[in-house]
């Protein structure tokens, strides 16, 4: 079999899906498979349909693949609280109902008998009999009451599909000892081994087995909003201030709980105008400094965005997205921020912007956020979403073995400040007209002979408030520089960000930008593999924008669909804004109903409108845009 | 030598080094309240024995806010209300730091109040003075969360609704260890209050009274003023919570009433800083975190050492 795993877990939030799903994952990543997590939470904290998608591979994975091939249906417990018998509507076959749509033909189901009645679950055998499902009934919870506690019908359902797709319990044991100790541990190891020595001993129906891994490097299972948050500690990140706002919280939470090991400060404030602030403050006074939100958050940052601008004091923003406007849904995905984290705050924008298309990429961009920030004093943000700051992957644990880096970037020693340029009344130039790049010089309060006005107004070059023309003029223009200077870092330094996929010499594209590259790549191998001719781009610079990578590919390509999770088509915008030009090249697939694009969603429009020619996809959760007119 | 060399540094300090080379007159009209806090903040200076590179001066938005050109020091000039929480990071990151705050009374009490609560609250080691002048300077003369009941303005044609903010009991029930009112027109206690809110380790916030001859004309020039420590008429125990909060509901009804009471009204020596509670939870380090980019032996630890562990 070389069909890839892809085992879903369902139940009730708050029943635990979350960390046993976790240790799932990670065994089959030390029996050397690659490992793609997926989750999918409502805005409630206990009860409400949650799953966690597992999905394991031979091969490296991008994405969450289409469909799935395991349902392991828990019951929703939560469903019964208060009392044993009060059940809220149908919420408690909730587990098994709900996912059937997604289950792929030949699949196999699990679900606990103790908790589930099917005969409530709408058509179920006929719809068992048309896709072909295999159907194991299973008691979870008498098992796990017999030998535990009832909660532990999570290790039950681990244990039967575990035996079910051959896989060893070793890994899973031995994690399960990292985790629990005494009574607990002996119990749910009782439970693992029962339920699937029960199994085992069944005649199976199907034929899907787990793959057989072959990796040859040590792994680590991770987010990246893990990826962010250690990217930053190794950039020598040793401030946070926040306010807590899903799914920017997730960054937040691991930043706070890892800095104090690293002796640095985090502070959960009043308000995102405060964070943002707090984050400005302390790196004005030398430590380097984060903060971010999500949508309406980041919104209120606004202000103090502009203000780290206008003063040129370097900080890290984090922007994950979900949907919008307003506080729109809480904990679903989408890539709608993109114009107002281009260009939210008065004036004319001066910042950098990138948008990582994976959790390596994630750490990557983080260090790369903080030394453009710092060299350059200038904000950058990493923009995210709901999807890419909590699905796990495994990364080769070496890709982290790298030097951490504290330089404050373009800060004087006063040694160097007392020769250094200064006005007739000794105050110090922070704002020097005339720089090789855009950048001038940096002191840090508490610093001899550096003193100078940090002013949100426009300022002269000691920092004193000014309207003069000439000034103006030039303190606009070397702020805009700054930019330049930043594109040609990236290029010289290899270290642009855009990923290409594919055919080098392929007749199509595909551009996507950020979280959605996954799916992307895996509908790229897709169509290539049924013969078409496509290549991808995932683009992760925002501003500055990659002007050259981006004309390059669309020059090589007749045409090309822009992938992107919002409604108006945000990055064909900015594409066409910077280029100017291939708007006639550039069409749209867009998605914005709270699910990420999975590969099939992208093959069937390529499909549809590239090869048959038609001007709308059939898929009536997408929506296609023809191309957007060309502008001279 | 130290990274941060001027700070701690012991010299006798000239009030002539907080002046730069650029003149409030610039901007300040004749007769505004705001010369008098400039004039007691730098004679304050040299007795609190802190030089300009070791002060760092974060003032709003407002002509209040024009503090920080005017005064010679390290000076972040922020955002309408935001001094704040641009100030208390700073200070978190370096406490060596002289951190003084400033802006005005719309800046403070009202875009600004909620970070005044929670600054305060904190008690994070800093002074934080307000120029209370009962009305918008800046933005030509409307009604500010002070200005009396009843003030008319361009945009309150009919009068304020509202009863104004009570600035001293809002700063003791957020939690300020160090409460005081002092008025431009009374230079000496000014420089004194300024003094002492300089040296107390905790939130220190000053209602400075300042007139405003060209917007609010029919104010009352804060004379005469009573210094409350210096009157039998008053005797209350400042460091008592709640002897003070009667203190201050008196001199915001007397205020209104057109009877200017200051002096200090309430101030907790006990009370540790936000700093010191942070330590001592162990989550800020003792040494100033900024000090430590310029450490070249100090060892940046890797996350890959210690973090990665979990995740395999
Ligand atoms: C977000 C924002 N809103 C409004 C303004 C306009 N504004 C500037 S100063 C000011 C009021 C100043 O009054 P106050 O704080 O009492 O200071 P004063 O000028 O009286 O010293 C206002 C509303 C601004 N700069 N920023
Ligand atoms: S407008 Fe009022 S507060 Fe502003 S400078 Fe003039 S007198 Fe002072």
């Amino acid at each position: 079999m070389t069909e890839d795993l892809v085992w879903r877990i369902a139940g009730g939030s708050g029943d635990g899906i979350d960390s046993t799903s976790q240790n799932f994952a990670k065994a089959l990543m030390r029996a050397g498979l690659h490992v793609f997590t997926h989750r999918h939470y409502p805005s409630r904290i206990r009860g409400g349909h949650t799953y966690v998608e597992v999905r394991a591979s031979e091969n490296p994975v991008n994405s969450r693949g289409n469909g799935y091939n395991c349902l392991l249906a828990l019951g929703d417990s939560f469903a019964r609280n208060p009392k044993e018998n009060a059940i809220y509507g149908n919420e408690e076959i909730k587990p098994l109902a709900e996912n059937l749509d997604e289950l792929n033909e030949g699949g196999i189901i699990v679900y606990d008998e103790g908790l589930i009645d099917v005969s409530e679950v709408p058509n179920f055998e006929a719809r068992v009999e048309e896709n072909d499902w295999n159907v194991y009934p299973m008691d979870l919870r008498s098992l796990a009451r017999e030998h535990g506690r009832e909660v532990m019908r999570n290790t039950a359902g681990v244990g039967v599909t575990a035996a079910l797709l051959d896989i060893d319990l070793k890994h899973i044991k031995e994690l399960m000892r990292d985790a629990m100790r005494g009574d607990v541990l002996e119990a749910n190891l009782d439970i693992l081994q029962e339920a699937y020595d029960i199994v085992s001993e069944e005649e199976f129906s199907h034929d899907l087995r787990v793959p057989t891994g072959n990796h040859d490097e040590d792994q680590v299972l991770i987010s990246a909003s893990a990826c962010i948050a250690y990217g930053a500690l190794d950039e020598g990140c040793r401030f946070i201030s926040g306010y807590p706002m899903t799914p920017w919280t997730e960054v937040f939470t691991i930043m706070s709980q890892n800095l104090s090991q690293f002796g640095g400060i985090s502070e959960q404030v009043e308000d995102e105008i405060a964070a943002a602030a707090l984050a400005i403050g302390a790196s004005h006074a030398g430590v380097k400094s984060m903060s971010g939100s999500s949508g309406g958050g980041f919104a209120l940052m606004g202000e103090p965005l502009g203000l780290a601008e206008m003063t040129e004091t370097p900080v890290v923003l984090i922007e994950a997205m979900r949907a919008g406007p307003s506080t729109g849904m809480p904990t679903k995905p989408e890539q709608s921020d993109l114009e107002s984290i281009l260009y939210s705050s008065q004036g004319d924008s001066n910042r950098l912007v990138f948008a990582p298309g994976n959790a390596a990429e994630a750490y990557d961009q983080t260090r790369e956020a903080f030394r453009l920030a710092y060299e350059y004093q200038i904000p950058s943000i990493i923009v995210i979403d709901q999807k890419i700051s909590g699905e796990m992957v495994n990364v080769d644990e070496s890709f982290f073995d790298r030097e951490p880096n504290p330089d404050l970037g373009s800060v004087l020693t006063e040694d160097e400040i007392a020769k250094a340029a200064h006005h007739e009344s000794g105050k110090f130039k922070r704002f020097l007209h005339d720089t090789e790049n855009g950048v001038s010089p940096r002191t840090i309060p508490g610093q001899k002979g550096g003193r100078f006005l940090a002013a949100g107004n426009e300022h002269s070059e000691e920092g004193h408030i000014s309207e003069d023309p000439v000034n103006r003029i030039n303190q606009m223009a070397r702020r805009a520089q700054k930019l330049e200077a930043i594109r040609e870092d990236l290029d010289t330094n290899d270290a642009s960000h855009q990923t290409t996929f594919g055919p080098e010499d392929a007749e199509y594209g595909i551009i996507t930008w950020g979280s959605q590259q996954g799916a992307v790549m895996d509908a790229v191998s897709a169509l290539n593999d049924a013969g078409h001719s496509v290549k991808g781009l995932g683009v992760s610079d925002l501003m500055p924008f990659p002007k050259k990578d981006l004309a390059a590919f669309l020059e090589s390509v007749d045409e090309v669909i822009v992938v992107e999770m919002n409604a108006t088509g945000q990055f064909r915008g900015l594409a066409r804004k910077e280029l100017g030009l291939y708007g006639e090249k550039m069409a749209s697939l867009l998605k914005f109903d709270g699910n990420p694009f999975i590969p099939q969603d992208i093959v069937t429009a390529f499909e549809e409108t590239i090869v048959e020619g038609k001007d709308d996809v059939s898929n009536e959760r997408t929506k296609y845009l023809p191309e957007a007119g060309v502008i001279q | 030598m130290s990274v941060f060399s001027a700070i701690g540094e012991e010299r006798e300090i000239d009030s002539n080094e907080f002046t730069p080379g650029i003149e409030p007159q610039a901007t300040w009209c004749p007769g505004c309240g705001d010369f008098g806090v400039l004039k007691s903040l730098k004679q304050a200076m040299p007795e609190v024995g802190r030089s300009p590179d070791e002060v760092l001066m974060v003032t709003g938005i407002g002509c209040s806010g024009k503090l920080s050109s005017y005064f010679e020091s390290y000076g972040f000039h922020t955002l309408h209300g935001r001094s704040l929480p641009i100030a208390r990071a700073a200070k978190l990151a370096n406490p060596g730091l002289e951190v003084i705050a400033a802006g005005g009374d719309g800046d403070g009490y009202g875009i600004g109040g909620n970070h005044f609560m929670h600054t305060a609250r904190e008690n994070h080691d800093m002074t934080y003075i307000v120029f209370n002048n009962e009305i918008f300077g800046l933005t030509k003369g409307q009604t500010s969360p002070t200005s009396p009941k009843g003030h008319k303005s361009k945009t309150q044609p009919h009068g304020s609704a509202k009863d104004p903010v009570r600035p001293l009991s809002l700063a003791l029930a957020s939690g300020a260890s160090y409460i005081a009112r002092t008025a431009a027109v009374n230079p000496n206690q000014a420089k004194e209050i300024i003094k002492e809110a300089i040296e107390h380790d905790g939130f220190a916030h000053i209602d400075f009274l300042t007139q405003c001859p060209t917007w609010n004309k029919d104010a009352r020039q804060y004379v005469p003023y009573v210094d409350i420590q210096q009157s039998d008429d008053y005797d209350f125990d400042t460091h008592d919570r709640r002897e003070a909060a009667d203190m201050m509901f008196e001199a915001e009804n007397a205020l209104h009433e057109g009877q200017v009471l200051t002096g200090r009204f309430y101030v907790d020596d006990e009370r540790p800083s936000y700093q010191q509670e942070k330590q001592a939870t162990g989550e800020m380090p003792e040494e100033p975190l900024a000090e430590r980019y310029f450490d070249e032996d100090y060892e940046w630890e890797r996350t890959a050492d210690s973090l990665l562990e979990r995740h395999k």
